[in-house]
C-alpha cells in the first residue's frame, strides 16, 4: 500500500457520477463510505469500479465501533472483503462508537478518554490492523459533550493510539474547530498538541450552527461549504506540514457537482502553497 | 469510573430517551447546557435513521404523508432497530410493520406497497450475474435450451393492486383510476442501465418464469403457462427478459 | 392437435430467440451510452439508505407519536399530508379516497 496522493479528493456520491465523467477528472482520490458499498452488486459497485480503474480510492468506514464494547467480527469480515476487492490506497475509521449489544446507533458517538478506553481502542484497533492485513487510519471526532471521567487530553489519546497500534491518523480539521468552539477552547492550541507528524490524511467539510444560550454549538452536518475559519487552520496546518492527501466531505443537501469541486480545489491551491482565494476559473 | 461497558450501556439508555447518564461534562459545566448537548445525539441518531427508512420507502412515504411517515418511522425504529451497520439490508420488516400499524388498519394494501420498495432494495443491491450472450440464445432450440434468471429478479404475488399503487407514485406519472382490489403479480428485476422496475405479470408468466428457474426448457416453461392460459404470449415475456438483460446460464451452468 | 400446439409454440418461441438475441446485441451498446447517465432519481429510491458520518442539524420533532396510536383515526392525520402531497405531485388525495379500505 502506497497511500494516498497528497492531492485533493472527494467523497464520492452517486447523484454525482455522471458529472464526474463528463470531463476528465481533476480529482486526486476519491472516498466513499464503506458501508453502502457492502451490498453484493449493482450500481454501487458498478460506479465504483468504474472509479477505481483511474482514481486512488480511501475506504472510510461510519460503522465499525471502534470505541464500543467490542468489535463486530461479521462487520470486520465484510470490510476485509471490500478492501479485498478494491485494495484501496487508505482505509480509515473514527474515534467514536455506534453500536450496542445487537443494535446500530447510526451516529459517531464520543467516548471518555481514559486508561481504560485506551485499552480498549488500541485492542481494537491492532484487530482491526491484523484483520484487514494493513495500516488504518484513525480519525478524531466532532463532540458536544465532554465527560467528567475523562483524565487524558484527546490530542494525548490519539498520540498514544498511534504510538502502541502503529496506526496513522485522519485529521479532521472542521471536526477540530467544531470541537474546540463547542468546549470553549482554543483550536490552535489543540493542533499544537496534535501528533502531526502521524497525520495521513485531512478531512474538511461544513457544520452547521446552532445557538445556546451559553454560546454557539456546531453540529458536524456535513452539509454546507467549509467555512472561513476551517479554510485558516487548514492552511496553517499545511504550512506546517506540507501536502497532505486531503478530502473534501459533503453528505446532506448535496450540492451540483460544480460546486464541491470548486472546493477540493480551493483546497488544492493551498496545499500548493496558495492562499485559497485566488483560483482558476 | 465506571468500566467502558457500564459506560456504553448507561449512554445508549439515553440514546433511547431513558434518563442522562452519568459522568456527562460540558462547558459551562450546567445540568440545562449538558442536556441541551445531549439531545444532539439522540437527535442524530433519531434523524439518519428516519432519513434511512424514508429513502428505503419513498412511495409509503408519499401515501400516508412526510409528517405521518416521520412518526410512524420512529416507533417502528424503537421496534425493529437496525442490528448492523450495514443500513441497506434494514427495514425488510416493513411491510409486517404496517399490517398491524393500527392507524393504518383502513389500509391494508400498503404492506404490498412496502413489500415492493424492499424487493427493490434487494434488487438494488443484488449480486451481479453477465446476461446471456447473443450468441447464446440465437439459434438455439427451445425444447432443449434452459435459462437461468438474473439474482435480482424477484416476483411477489400480492394481495392488492399494488404495483399500480407504486407506478402511480413515481415522478411524472399520469393520474389513472386504480382498481386496488385487484390482486397483482410484481415482477421486480434490475434492467441494464441498474435502474429496477417495477412491472405486473399475469399469472402464467409467473408460471413460466417459475418454471425456467427450476431448469425446465424454454418450451416446457412456456407450454406449461400456455396450458394455463392459451393465449399467453410466451415470446413477448423472452423479449423483455432478454432485453433487460435478466437471461442468464442456468445455476448448474448447462444450457442445453 | 396437442402435437400442432407444441410446434406453434416452439416455431414462435425459437423466432423469439432470434429477436432476443438481436435485442440483446441492442441492449448491450446501449448500456454503454448510458451507464452512469441516469443514476439519480428513482434509482435513488431504491438504493437504500446509506450511511454517513456527519451530524444532523436538522431537529428531531418528537411527542406527536401518540396522534398516530387510536384506531380509526389514521384518514384525519393522513388527509391533510395528502393535500400536502396534492398540491406538489397531483392528487394523492383523490387516491387516497379511491382506495377502499
Amino acid at each position: 500500500m502506497t497511500g494516498l496522493p497528497p492531492d485533493v479528493g472527494v467523497g464520492f456520491k452517486p447523484d454525482h457520477h455522471a458529472a464526474i465523467r463528463r470531463a476528465p477528472s481533476q480529482m486526486g482520490f476519491f472516498e466513499v463510505h464503506a458501508e453502502n458499498y457492502m451490498g453484493a452488486g449493482g450500481l454501487p459497485h458498478a460506479q465504483l469500479t468504474d472509479l477505481r480503474a483511474d482514481h486512488a480510492l480511501s475506504i472510510h468506514g461510519v460503522g465499525l465501533s471502534i470505541g464500543g464494547p467490542r468489535l463486530d467480527a461479521a462487520h470486520l469480515a465484510r470490510l476485509r472483503a471490500l478492501c479485498d476487492r478494491y485494495q484501496p490506497d487508505s482505509f480509515s475509521e473514527h474515534l467514536a462508537w455506534s453500536s450496542h449489544g445487537a443494535e446500530y446507533l447510526n451516529d459517531l458517538l464520543p467516548l471518555p478518554y481514559t486508561p481504560r478506553t485506551l485499552d480498549l481502542v488500541c485492542q481494537h484497533v491492532d484487530q482491526v490492523q491484523e484483520a484487514l492485513g494493513r495500516r488504518m487510519l484513525l480519525e478524531n471526532p466532532a463532540t458536544y459533550l465532554l465527560f467528567a471521567d475523562s483524565s487524558i487530553p484527546e490530542t494525548e489519546f490519539l498520540r498514544q493510539i498511534a504510538l502502541r497500534t502503529g496506526c496513522g491518523l485522519l485529521l479532521d480539521v472542521n471536526n477540530v474547530f467544531v470541537a474546540s468552539v463547542n468546549h470553549r477552547r482554543d483550536p490552535r492550541a489543540y493542533l499544537a498538541d496534535f501528533p502531526l507528524d502521524q497525520v495521513a490524511e485531512i478531512h474538511l467539510g461544513g457544520h452547521a450552527e446552532e445557538a445556546l444560550p451559553s454560546g454557539p454549538l456546531l453540529i458536524d452536518a456535513h452539509g454546507a461549504p467549509v467555512a472561513d475559519p476551517v479554510w485558516t487552520l487548514y492552511a496553517e496546518v499545511i504550512a506546517q506540514r506540507g501536502p497532505l492527501p486531503t478530502l473534501v466531505e459533503w453528505d446532506n443537501d448535496l450540492p451540483e457537482w460544480p460546486v464541491l469541486q470548486a472546493e477540493a480545489l480551493r483546497a488544492r491551491d493551498i496545499l500548493r502553497g496558495g492562499s485559497g482565494l485566488a483560483r482558476a476559473s | 469510573m465506571p468500566a467502558p461497558a457500564e459506560f456504553h450501556a448507561g449512554f445508549a439508555a439515553g440514546l433511547r430517551g431513558g434518563e442522562l447518564p452519568p459522568g456527562l461534562a460540558a462547558c459551562p459545566a450546567e445540568a440545562a447546557e449538558i442536556a441541551r448537548r445531549f439531545a444532539v445525539y439522540r437527535n442524530n441518531v433519531a434523524v439518519s435513521l428516519v432519513a434511512a427508512l424514508a429513502r428505503r420507502f419513498p412511495v409509503i412515504r408519499r401515501l400516508v404523508g412526510e409528517a405521518f411517515f416521520d412518526q410512524m418511522a420512529r416507533i417502528f425504529i424503537a421496534q425493529h432497530p437496525p442490528h448492523s451497520p450495514v443500513l441497506l439490508e434494514w427495514g425488510a420488516a416493513m411491510p409486517e410493520f404496517l399490517s398491524g400499524f393500527p392507524p393504518l388498519a383502513r389500509h391494508p394494501y400498503l404492506a404490498d406497497v412496502a413489500r415492493i420498495e424492499v424487493a427493490r432494495g434487494a434488487a438494488f443491491h443484488a449480486a451481479d450475474a453477465p446476461p446471456l450472450a447473443p450468441a447464446a440464445l440465437a439459434g438455439a432450440d427451445p425444447a432443449g435450451l434452459r435459462l437461468g434468471l438474473h439474482p435480482a429478479l424477484r416476483i411477489l404475488p400480492l394481495d392488492f393492486a399494488a404495483v399500480d399503487v407504486w407506478a402511480r407514485n413515481q415522478p411524472g406519472a399520469a393520474p389513472r383510476p386504480i382498481d386496488i382490489a385487484r390482486p397483482q403479480i410484481a415482477l421486480i428485476l434490475r434492467d441494464r442501465r441498474l435502474d429496477v422496475p417495477v412491472r405486473a405479470i399475469s399469472a402464467a408468466d409467473r408460471l413460466m418464469l417459475d418454471r425456467l428457474r427450476a431448469g425446465r426448457t424454454l418450451l416446457a416453461s412456456a407450454e406449461a403457462a400456455a396450458a394455463t392460459d392459451p393465449a399467453h404470449d410466451a415470446a413477448a415475456l423472452l423479449l423483455q427478459l432478454a432485453r433487460d438483460g435478466a437471461l442468464v446460464a442456468p445455476a448448474d451452468g448447462v444450457l442445453s | 392437435m396437442t402435437t400442432r400446439t407444441t410446434l406453434g409454440l416452439g416455431a414462435s418461441l425459437a423466432c423469439a430467440l432470434g429477436m432476443a438475441a438481436a435485442t440483446t446485441a441492442l441492449a448491450e451498446g446501449e448500456m454503454e451510452k448510458c451507464f452512469g447517465v441516469a443514476m439519480a432519481g428513482q434509482n435513488d429510491c431504491a438504493a437504500g439508505p446509506g450511511t454517513t458520518c456527519a451530524g444532523t442539524s436538522k431537529v428531531d420533532y418528537q411527542g406527536n407519536a401518540w396522534k398516530l396510536v387510536p384506531a380509526g383515526t389514521c384518514a384525519e392525520i393522513e388527509l391533510p399530508a395528502a393535500e400536502d402531497v396534492t398540491a406538489r405531485m397531483g392528487s394523492p388525495e383523490a387516491l387516497m379516497r379511491d382506495l377502499p379500505a
